[in-house]
C-alpha cells in the first residue's frame, strides 16, 4: 500500500487497456455557472429512480405536500424514498413513461407546485461528528440518497459495509466528453462536497481517500487541492483524459493497479467508490436535513443555444430545461440522456428528471448521427484495442447475432461495462453495444427463466410425491377397511356362521320358491288343458258309439238308466271333484264345479227333467263343441259336420255324463298310468318340433283358403297338431296330477332327504320337458281355437 | 503342454477381466440415464403436457428413447435446437399440432364469477392456485408456468391466460419498436413554456 500512496503522490498512474479519446464537447457548459431554473408547471416523479424496489406510497391524489416531504416509504432495505421537491398539490399518480432506453411506463406521481416552494421543517444538524455511523445511515437512507453517477445504487447500503476498507475513492473523473456537471458542482460547492465526503470517512474510515478527477477540469482540481489541504489522508488524484476513466473497475486499476476480479466487488479489495454529486447530497442530508430533491443536470448540445449545467428539481420535464437553454428545432431531432457515450435516446420530452440523470443532450444532426448505417464487419480488430475491459467485441458481436449464449458467457459478456469505445472506434459504424445489451437482456431472461423452470420442477416433482404419498394413503385406508370387515365376518365365529346359514339358507329358499314357480305354473297351465281334453276324447270315443242307438228306445231307457246312475256318482264325484279342486288349488275349474253342484241341484229339484242343466251344460259344452267339431272332423273325415254337430246336440245330456267321466277317467289315468308318464313326455318332446312346423305351416296357409284339398290338409295338419297337443298335456296332466297328488309329498322329501337321486333327476327332467313342451302349446292353442 | 499353459493362462486371465468387468459394474453403476436428466434440463418445466406426456422429464425419457424432439411449445425453436445439438440429430421445425405462439403467459382467475370448484387446483401441475372448496381461488403468479392445464376445467370459465407484461425487468432492448418523435413534442412544449414567460422567439434567438 505504501508503494500506491507513494505512486499518487509522486503523479504516477497505471493504465487500463484501451480506452478512447473523443473530441472533448465540455466547452459548451464548463464557463457558465450553475443555473437555478424556475419551477415547471407540473413534475414527474417516477416512485423508483434507482436500481432496487419501489418504495411504498404514503401520499394520495389531492393530498397537499410540502417540500422535502417524504412520498414513499422505504421498508425494503433496497428500496429508497422519493421527495416532494417543492410544495405543492399531487395531482395524479399513474403510469407514465419513465426515463428508461425502453420507454416504458412505470407508476409516476405527478405535483403539480403551488409556486410558494414552502419547505417541511427541518432540524440542521451542527456538527454531524455527534452523530454515530447508524445515524449518520438512517440520515442517508431517509433522505432517498442513491448513486449519483449513474447506476443509482442505494448509497446507504453501499456505505454500511463491515470490511476494512483501505481506499475510500471519491469519482470526480466525469470522462463522458460533454458532461460537467460534477466539474461545476465541486467549483460551486466545493466546501459541502468536501464535508460529504468527511461523513463517508467517519462512517467507512478508509486508510486514504483518493479523489479522482481528470486532468481537464483546473478549476475544480485547485478548488479541491485547497479545501482538502490540511487533511493528510485526502489525496486529489489527477488523472490524464482518457475515456472511460471514470468507469469503476478502470479507476480503481488506474488508482491502485489492482483489479477487480469477475462477479466480485470492489468492496472485496477494500475499495469503495462514491460520486462527487453523492457525496454532495449525503453533505445535505446529514447537515442540512435536506432530501435528495435536486441535482446537477448538464443541458448541453448544438442544439440549444444556451447549453449550461442547471439545477433541476426531481420530476422536472425535459422539455422545461431545454426551453430554458434554448432548444432550436431540429429536422431529426434526437435527445440523449446520459453521454453520448453511454447515455440513451429518449422517447420523449415529457419523462422527468431522475436522481441518476446527470445529462441532457440535444445534438444536431450534424454532431450525432442518428442514423443507422451499419455496414458488415471488417474484422479490423480495433474494438478488441480500444476495450477497457480487454474483452474481444469483434468476438461477442458475431456470438451476439448467433444468440449462442453459452459462447457469450464464454467470451465474458457481462464483464462489458457499455462504455461504447468499441463502436466508436467501429469503421463499420455497428452499434456494438446495442447488440451487447439484446444479448444481455436476453441472457438475464433467459437466466431468469431458468430458474423459474427450476422451481416448477420442483414443485411439480414435490406435488407428484404429495400425490403419491396420497394414493398410498388412500389405498392404505381402504385396505384397513377391507380388512375390518373381513375381520368382523371371521372373529364372531358365532355371528359369521350365522350370517353364512342364513345367506344360505336363502339361497335354498329362493331356489325351492322358484321351483314351485314352476310347478304351479305347470299346473295351471295343465289343468286347464286337462278338462277340455278328457272332454274331447271322451267325446270323440263315445260320439261314433251314440249315433247308432239314437232311435232305440232301449238305448234311451239305458240312456236314463244311465242318467240316474250319473246322478248317484255326480253326488258322489261332486265332494271328489271339491277335493280335487281343494287339493290341486284350482280356481278355474271352480266355475264348472259349482255349475255341476248347480246341475245336481236342479236335477235333485225337478228329479226327472235336467233340461235346465242340461241348458246350462250345453252352453258350456259350446266352448268345448268348437274343439270337438274339430276333433271328429279330425278322427271322423268322412263324417259330415252337421253330423257330429246333430250328434253333440243329442248327446248334450251325454256331455253332461261325459264331463263327470272324464274327471274320473283323468283320475283314473292319473292314478294307474305312472308309466306313461315317462313316454308321453318323450313322445311330447318328439311331438313338439313337428307341432311347431305344422302349426306354422298352418298358419301360412290358413288365411288364404285357397281350396278344399288345402282346407283339408290344413284341417288335418290341425288335428295332428291337436292331437299331439292333446297328447302332450295328456301327459302333463297326468305329470302334474301325479306330482300334486301322489309324488308331490314324495317329491319333496325327495328334494329334502336328497336320498333317491335317480328319481329327482327323473323328475325334474320331466318337469322341465314338460315346460319346454308347454310353451309351444300354449302358443299354438289360440291358433287352433281361431281356425275352428 | 505349451496348449495347456497357453489354455491356462487365458483362462486365468478371462476370469480376472470378468471379476474386474463385474466389480466395476457394480462400482460405478450409474443409477440413472444422464442423458434424460440432460435432456430435461433443456425443457421449459411448464409441466404442460403438450407433447403428450405428463411433465417434462417423462418427454425426456421419451426423447432419449427416440421420441421426436420437435413436440415442446413452451420451449420453442430454441429448446428444439438445443436438443438437436445434444443428441446430435437434425433440427427440425416444431410439430405442427404443436405449433401456439410460445410467449409467456399466467393464469389469472376472474376471482368475481370462481365458484370454488377446486378443479383448477387439481390440474395445475405446478400447485400454482391457492384456494379451497367453495372459496375463491386466485392464482399464484410468481409460480405459475403458463402451461394453460387450468383453463379447460374451469365450469365456469373463470380463467384467462394473460401475457405477461414487458417492464424495465424483463425489456430486451427492443429499440426499433420506439417510435422517436420528440419533434413536434418539444416544439409544442417549448412554445408553450416560452409564452408562459413572456419571452418571444426574437428575444430567445438573440
Amino acid at each position: 500500500m505504501g508503494s500506491v500512496i507513494e505512486r499518487i503522490t509522486r503523479g504516477h498512474w497505471w493504465t487500463f487497456s484501451g480506452g478512447i479519446h473523443p473530441p472533448e464537447q465540455k466547452f459548451l457548459t464548463t464557463d457558465k455557472p450553475i443555473r437555478n431554473l424556475p419551477i415547471p408547471a407540473i413534475l414527474t416523479l417516477p416512485l423508483k429512480q434507482h436500481i432496487g424496489q419501489m418504495g411504498q406510497l404514503i401520499v394520495n391524489i389531492g393530498d397537499k405536500v410540502l417540500k422535502g416531504q417524504p412520498l414513499t416509504r422505504s421498508q425494503h432495505p433496497m428500496a429508497v424514498p422519493i421527495h416532494a421537491p417543492t410544495s405543492g398539490i399531487i395531482t395524479a399518480i399513474e403510469n407514465s413513461p419513465i426515463a428508461h432506453p425502453s420507454g416504458l411506463s412505470e407508476p409516476c406521481l405527478f405535483i403539480k407546485p403551488d409556486g410558494e416552494d414552502k419547505w417541511q421543517n427541518r432540524t440542521i444538524c451542527a456538527d454531524y461528528k455527534q452523530l454515530n455511523s447508524q445515524e449518520i445511515i438512517t440520515k442517508i437512507a431517509n433522505a432517498g440518497i442513491a448513486g449519483m453517477g449513474g447506476a443509482g445504487f442505494p448509497t446507504h447500503i453501499k456505505v454500511n459495509v463491515q470490511t476494512k476498507i483501505n481506499y475510500l475513492i471519491i469519482n470526480a473523473a466525469e470522462c463522458e466528453p460533454y458532461i460537467t456537471a460534477d466539474d461545476l458542482l465541486i467549483r460551486e460547492h466545493c466546501s459541502e462536497v468536501v464535508d460529504g465526503i468527511k461523513i463517508l470517512t467517519t462512517l467507512l474510515k478508509p486508510q486514504h481517500v483518493l479523489i479522482a478527477i481528470e486532468d481537464n477540469k483546473p478549476e475544480a482540481i485547485k478548488s479541491l487541492k485547497q479545501t482538502t489541504a490540511d487533511i493528510s489522508n485526502f489525496h486529489v488524484c489527477v488523472l490524464p483524459t482518457k475515456y472511460p476513466t471514470g468507469g469503476e473497475k478502470q479507476l480503481i486499476k488506474i488508482l491502485t493497479g489492482q483489479e477487480v476480479s469477475k462477479g466480485s466487488l470492489p468492496s472485496a479489495l477494500g475499495i469503495v467508490m462514491q460520486n462527487v454529486a453523492t457525496c454532495f447530497a449525503i453533505a445535505d442530508a446529514v447537515i442540512n436535513d435536506t432530501p435528495l430533491i435536486r441535482r446537477v443536470v448538464t443541458v448541453t448540445g448544438s442544439a440549444l443555444e444556451k447549453p449550461q449545467n442547471v439545477w433541476a428539481l426531481l420530476g422536472t420535464p425535459i422539455h422545461h430545461l431545454l426551453t430554458h437553454c434554448g432548444y432550436q428545432a431540429q429536422e431529426k431531432p434526437h435527445l440523449i440522456m446520459g453521454g453520448p457515450m453511454m447515455g440513451f435516446s429518449l422517447p420523449n420530452s415529457d419523462i422527468g428528471i431522475t436522481k441518476i440523470s446527470n445529462c441532457i443532450l440535444a445534438p444536431s444532426a450534424s454532431e450525432i448521427p442518428n442514423e443507422n448505417k451499419e455496414v458488415d464487419c471488417i474484422r479490423c480488430g480495433q474494438c478488441a484495442d480500444v476495450c477497457p475491459s480487454q474483452l474481444l467485441p469483434q468476438e461477442l458481436q458475431w456470438f451476439a447475432k448467433a444468440k449462442d449464449q453459452q459462447q457469450l458467457q464464454k467470451y465474458d459478456l457481462f464483464d462489458c461495462i457499455e462504455c461504447g469505445a468499441c463502436a466508436y472506434v467501429c469503421p463499420s459504424q455497428i452499434p456494438l453495444v446495442h447488440y451487447y445489451r439484446i444479448a444481455k437482456a436476453e441472457i438475464r431472461q433467459q437466466q431468469v427463466q431458468d430458474l423459474k423452470a427450476e422451481k416448477a420442477k420442483t414443485r411439480f416433482e414435490a406435488r407428484k410425491i404429495r400425490l403419491e404419498k396420497e394414493k398410498i394413503k388412500r389405498e392404505e385406508k381402504h385396505k384397513k377397511a377391507a380388512e375390518a370387515r373381513k375381520a368382523a365376518m371371521n372373529s364372531n365365529t358365532s355371528e359369521a356362521k350365522d350370517a353364512k346359514s342364513a345367506v344360505t339358507a336363502a339361497l335354498a329358499r329362493a331356489k325351492a320358491k322358484k321351483a314351485n314357480q314352476d310347478g304351479t305354473a305347470q299346473n295351471s297351465n295343465a289343468q286347464q288343458t286337462v278338462l277340455t281334453e278328457s272332454n274331447l276324447e271322451n267325446n270323440t270315443t263315445s260320439s261314433p258309439s251314440e249315433i247308432t242307438p239314437l232311435n232305440d228306445k232301449k238305448a234311451q231307457i239305458a240312456a236314463a238308466i244311465a242318467r240316474a246312475k250319473t246322478k248317484k256318482e255326480k253326488e258322489k264325484e261332486k265332494s271328489l271333484v271339491q277335493n280335487i279342486v281343494k287339493k290341486d288349488q284350482k280356481v278355474l275349474n271352480k266355475n264348472k264345479v259349482d255349475e255341476q253342484n248347480n246341475d245336481t241341484k236342479n236335477d235333485a229339484l225337478n228329479d226327472k227333467k235336467s233340461q235346465v242343466a242340461a241348458a246350462i251344460a250345453r252352453a258350456k259344452a259350446k266352448k268345448q263343441q268348437k274343439k270337438q267339431t274339430e276333433e271328429t272332423k279330425q278322427k271322423q273325415v268322412l263324417l259330415p259336420e252337421q253330423q257330429t254337430e246333430q250328434n253333440i246336440n243329442i248327446s248334450t245330456t251325454q256331455s253332461e255324463q261325459l264331463k263327470q267321466q272324464e274327471d274320473v277317467k283323468n283320475k283314473n289315468l292319473s292314478v294307474n298310468n305312472k308309466a306313461m308318464v315317462e313316454k308321453n313326455v318323450i313322445n311330447n318332446t318328439v311331438l313338439n318340433e313337428t307341432i311347431k312346423s305344422e302349426a306354422t305351416a298352418q298358419t301360412h296357409i290358413e288365411p288364404k283358403i285357397l281350396s278344399k284339398a288345402e282346407k283339408i290338409k290344413a284341417a288335418v295338419a290341425k288335428a295332428k297338431a291337436k292331437k299331439a297337443q292333446s297328447e302332450k298335456t295328456e301327459a302333463t296332466n297326468i305329470l302334474n296330477k301325479t306330482d300334486n297328488k301322489q309324488e308331490v309329498r314324495t317329491l319333496e322329501v325327495d328334494i329334502a332327504d336328497k336320498n333317491d337321486k335317480k328319481k329327482r333327476i327323473a323328475a325334474a327332467v320331466a318337469k322341465a320337458k314338460a315346460k319346454k313342451a308347454l310353451q309351444p302349446t300354449t302358443i299354438i292353442s289360440p291358433q287352433t281355437k281361431e281356425s275352428s | 503342454m505349451n496348449i495347456l499353459i497357453a489354455i491356462l493362462i487365458l483362462g486365468s486371465m478371462c476370469l480376472l477381466f470378468g471379476a474386474l468387468l463385474g466389480y466395476a459394474a457394480v462400482k460405478f453403476k450409474v443409477d440413472s440415464d444422464p442423458i434424460v436428466d440432460q435432456l430435461d434440463a433443456l425443457l421449459p418445466q411448464t409441466q404442460c403436457g403438450q407433447c403428450g406426456y405428463p411433465g417434462c422429464k417423462p418427454y425426456a425419457e421419451a426423447v432419449a428413447n427416440g421420441e421426436a424432439i420437435n413436440k415442446c411449445a413452451p420451449g420453442g425453436e430454441d429448446t428444439i435446437k438445443k436438443i438437436a445439438d445434444l443428441m446430435g440429430v437434425e433440427v427440425q421445425p416444431l410439430d405442427g399440432s404443436h405449433e401456439q405462439d410460445n410467449t409467456p403467459k399466467v393464469a389469472f382467475i376472474i376471482e368475481e364469477d370462481c365458484i370454488g370448484c377446486t378443479k383448477c387446483i387439481q390440474a395445475c401441475p405446478v400447485d400454482a392456485i391457492i384456494g379451497a372448496a367453495k372459496q375463491m381461488h386466485t392464482i399464484i403468479t410468481d409460480e405459475c408456468t403458463g402451461c394453460d392445464l387450468c383453463v379447460a376445467p374451469c365450469p365456469v370459465d373463470c380463467i384467462k391466460m394473460i401475457p405477461i407484461k414487458t417492464t424495465t425487468h424483463n425489456w430486451q432492448w427492443d429499440l426499433h419498436s420506439i417510435p422517436i418523435n420528440v419533434l413536434d413534442n418539444v416544439i409544442e412544449n417549448t412554445n408553450m413554456v416560452k409564452d408562459q414567460e413572456g419571452l418571444t422567439t426574437s428575444e430567445v434567438n438573440s
